[in-house]
């Protein structure tokens, strides 16, 4: 077996772990939470960082009017099969060895991954936004505009009294990882037809 | 003219020379503000020890951080509490019941921490009553008082508790002695026939559950303090006497007339030998046993009717060593080898050997008995006398360098010598009067040698005046060096008899933070908004209602009548650190609950008059505090309403 198969194979396999592992992270610190409070997002579920957290961050949130942190969003309902297709696809493209496939592989990756951070800026901006129209504090910018409380796709936010924090998480790691494998892959295979 | 010349010259010389006096004011400064750094814990930082203190009147046990001085928590042992509802609650009313009905108040005066090994574990604190004998267990990991054991046939109970090297037994010994069993006879018939007891309580090894394992019925005198001995002497138990006059009245002169009392050597491990062996006997007696139960969170008494006894004079069991005068503490080293008799009104400190008591022991040497139990000859039982050390000496803790340190009640100083040599290495006063001592760990085989604190009992013009009543004074010492050095000086509440104190790292890691909802097994416990409701049976309502932030579930309650009796049982659903909630109820009377997350706890609210009457959170939970409030509309007697409860109309 080529090398370049093997590092695909390889890299495909590292998306099982985002079965192990959570995908993202999203910390709330303050100066009421030296420990920061958190949630840890998997392919299907969320969960909390620290026990009790979600149920906490749920409850500083309900006073500007925030929904709850739902447990169930029909993305948990089918990323884990999308994974699973990739997973299998990853495998077929490894065995059958033809390097274009493994740039087909990384493309749809590619895609999928645009497509998944869309999705979760959307899940975002719907938290933060659409607040209830009874919320005790209903906070305005200088136009007098209701202010949001979208979390940050990735990196660091101020909200109110909050320093929240928008990570990947080990899963995502891996699958930059894989993606990475299988890019490299295309590479070795094609330097050495060359 | 030249002569005056002179005079000016020396007059004007000499008054230079003694206003030069001032240079020392730099290295005044500069020492000030070393010592200040070894007191100055920064905002954010924690103390490096825990010192349990004993609030003596107050009845409870307070908590400080040293080195900084500063108060943490005032835990509520013996009296009740209306900020914590300790004995006021429902929940908690049942630990301050004794034989002698529900007692609101106690005199709480030794604290000391369990140990394992001979070293503090810092699992449990015990402290003993003074008034009506009982001895409390307070756990380490939620700082709540969950034990306590009522002591029968005691009257006051002093020499307690003290906790041997293993945690196996906690001692009562009862300060004043009285007839046994009571009965109906002339005070003055004291002498011969009052009896003292002395009381051994194990310690469960799991749970720490107390039991009274045995008493013995001692001579009449007064019991006063007590130590076990450790290492060595592990197995042995040692009580300082006074009163063996057996004088019932002006004790002051009575008592303080025999130029020796006794410390009565215990042993314990024959003791338990003789109970093995059935040479006991079972008496009836009446006692309260309370205990709290953390996943109920609520506390039961059980009534306790008999108590297994022991004769004092089984051979080998007890042994009276001669000490100077009226002693107060009776004190063990950390190697087990000394045991230090404070004689309170003599000038000297006696110190016994345990090895040379052990010989005296063997070889008989006795110069008489009492009641009984044999009187070791003093010449061969002592290991040597500081001499001239002070005046009333109290109590001796010590380091782990072979040094001990005496508190003089009268002279006002704590005294630093060297155990083995016997010489005096240091002296410092103390302002004013002190009582004891406490070094982190000194009573065990390991203590931290670092600081040193002084219990005082007369304060006048410590601090800033606060009227004719005014607070105790604690002054805490650095003894790492030669010589003792004044770190801090900070008041105390109610009446700081005894303290114990560890590094805060044996305590602070296992501090609860919350309690698991999914844990709580109160009766009466309600785990979500949903399941909140109210019952009627017959007059009595029980309403089961929860509390997060920031509303109450239910909060508009309809269909109480005057005469009901409503119970509230409240739940915190609150799963985060720091986030109690309060409720109090206007006309009842007792005092607010202030619940911790995942806990349940309940007051009685008896309604006297019709309306509409508001409850609201007690203490200040989030940003719309002052909105968690809730109304009850109370009906006349006889209305033919139902009960109705809701949150927002639902």
């Amino acid at each position: 077996m080529k090398k370049s198969q093997i590092l695909m194979l390889i890299g495909t396999s590292l998306l099982i772990g985002l079965f192990v592992f959570p995908m993202w992270t999203i910390t709330l610190g303050a100066p009421q939470y030296p420990e920061p409070i958190g949630m840890n997002i998997w392919i299907n579920k969320i969960e909390d960082m620290n026990p009790n957290d979600l149920k906490n961050i749920n409850l500083m949130n309900h006073y500007v009017g925030m929904k709850e942190i739902p447990e169930h969003i029909k993305e948990f309902e089918y990323f884990p099969y999308i994974i699973m297709f990739m997973i299998t696809l990853g495998f077929i493209f490894g065995f059958v060895g033809k390097p274009k496939l493994y740039l087909v592989w990384f493309g749809m990756m590619c895609v999928l991954g645009v497509m998944g951070m869309y999705d979760f800026w959307f899940w975002e901006y719907n938290y933060g936004h659409n607040l209830d129209s009874k919320a005790a504090i209903k906070f305005v910018d200088d136009l007098g505009n209701p202010i949001n409380y979208q979390p940050p796709l990735i990196g660091t936010k101020i909200i109110l009294n909050f320093v929240a924090k928008s990570m990947p998480s080990t899963g995502a790691y891996l699958l930059f990882a894989s993606m990475f494998s299988s890019i490299f892959s295309y590479k070795i295979a094609t330097k050495k037809l060359a | 003219m030249k002569s005056l010349k002179i005079i000016t010259a020396l007059s004007l010389s000499a008054l230079m020379i003694s206003c030069g006096g001032n240079n020392n004011q730099n290295g005044g400064g500069a020492i000030k503000s070393d010592i200040a750094e070894k007191v100055y814990v920064a905002p954010g930082e924690h103390d490096e020890f825990y010192s349990f203190v004993s609030g003596g009147f107050s009845g409870q046990l307070s908590v400080y951080g040293l080195p900084s001085g500063r108060l943490f928590k005032v835990i509520p042992v013996f009296s009740q509490d209306p900020e914590k509802a300790y004995g006021y609650n429902e929940e908690t009313k049942p630990m301050l019941n004794t034989s002698h009905g529900f007692i609101p108040w106690g005199d709480a005066h030794h604290p000391d921490l369990s140990q394992t090994n001979g070293e503090i574990d810092g699992r449990w604190c015990f402290i003993n009553e003074n008034n009506t004998p009982r001895i409390a267990k307070i756990d380490l990991t939620t700082f709540e008082t969950t034990e306590i054991l009522e002591i029968p046939n005691s009257a006051g109970n002093h020499s307690s508790p003290f906790v041997t090297e293993n945690t196996e037994y906690i001692v009562a010994g009862t300060r004043f002695s009285i007839p046994y069993p009571q009965q109906d006879v002339p005070i003055d018939s004291y002498k011969s026939n009052f009896k003292g007891a002395l009381s051994f309580v194990s310690v469960d090894k799991e749970d720490g559950e107390m039991d009274l394992s045995f008493q013995i019925m001692m001579p009449g005198f007064d019991y006063d303090i007590a130590h076990p001995g450790r290492g060595k002497s592990h197995g042995w138990f040692f009580f300082s006497t006074y009163n063996t006059e057996e004088s019932s009245t002006l004790m002051e002169v009575n008592a303080s007339q025999n130029d020796k009392d006794f410390i009565a050597a215990i042993n314990w491990k024959k003791a338990e030998e003789y109970i093995k062996a059935g040479k006991y006997t079972v008496e009836p007696a009446n006692y309260a046993h309370n205990v709290y139960d953390e996943a109920t969170h609520m506390a039961t008494t059980t009534m306790k009717k008999e108590v297994k006894i022991l004769d004092p004079a089984l051979p080998g069991l007890i042994y009276f060593l001669p000490t100077p005068k009226s002693p107060h503490g009776c004190d063990v080293d950390p190697s087990g080898e000394y045991i230090v008799g404070n004689g309170k009104l003599s000038a000297d400190l006696t110190i016994h050997s345990f090895t040379k008591m052990l010989e005296a022991i063997e070889n008989k040497s006795f110069e008489g008995e009492a009641y009984g139990i044999p009187i070791l000859n003093y010449d061969d039982v002592v290991a040597g006398v500081v001499k001239q050390s002070g005046l009333g000496p109290l109590h001796t803790e010590f380091d782990n360098k072979g040094n001990a340190y005496t508190s003089f009640f009268i002279s006002s100083e704590v005294v630093k010598w060297k155990l083995g040599t016997w010489e005096v290495l240091d002296r410092k006063p103390t302002y004013y009067s002190v009582g004891h001592l406490m070094i982190p760990g000194g009573n065990s085989r390991k203590p931290f040698g670092k600081y040193a604190l002084a219990l005082n009992k007369i304060t006048k013009d410590r601090y800033l005046a606060t009227g004719p009543e005014v607070t105790q004074s604690a002054q805490l010492f650095d003894i790492s060096g030669d010589k003792m050095e004044l770190l801090l000086d900070f008041p105390t509440i109610g009446e700081p008899h005894y303290a114990a104190g560890c590094p805060a790292d044996l305590i602070e890691p296992n501090s609860k933070k919350i309690y698991k909802l999914e844990e709580n097994e109160h009766p009466y416990a309600t785990k979500s908004e949903a399941d909140a409701k109210v019952v009627r049976d017959g007059d009595i309502v029980h309403i089961y209602m929860t509390t997060i932030r920031s509303h109450f579930a239910p909060d508009n309650i309809e269909g109480v009548k005057v005469g009901d009796k409503v119970y509230f049982h409240v739940t915190n659903l609150e799963q985060d650190y720091d986030v109690p909630h309060g409720i109090s109820m206007i006309g009842a009377s007792t005092s607010e609950l202030l619940i911790m997350p995942g806990q349940t706890e309940t007051f009685l609210w008896e309604p006297k008059q019709i309306g509409i009457w508001p409850f609201y959170c007690t203490d200040f939970c989030s940003a719309l505090h002052q909105e968690m409030q809730g109304y009850v509309r109370v009906s006349p007697k006889n209305s033919k309403i139902k009960l109705s409860w809701s949150l927002d109309g639902e």
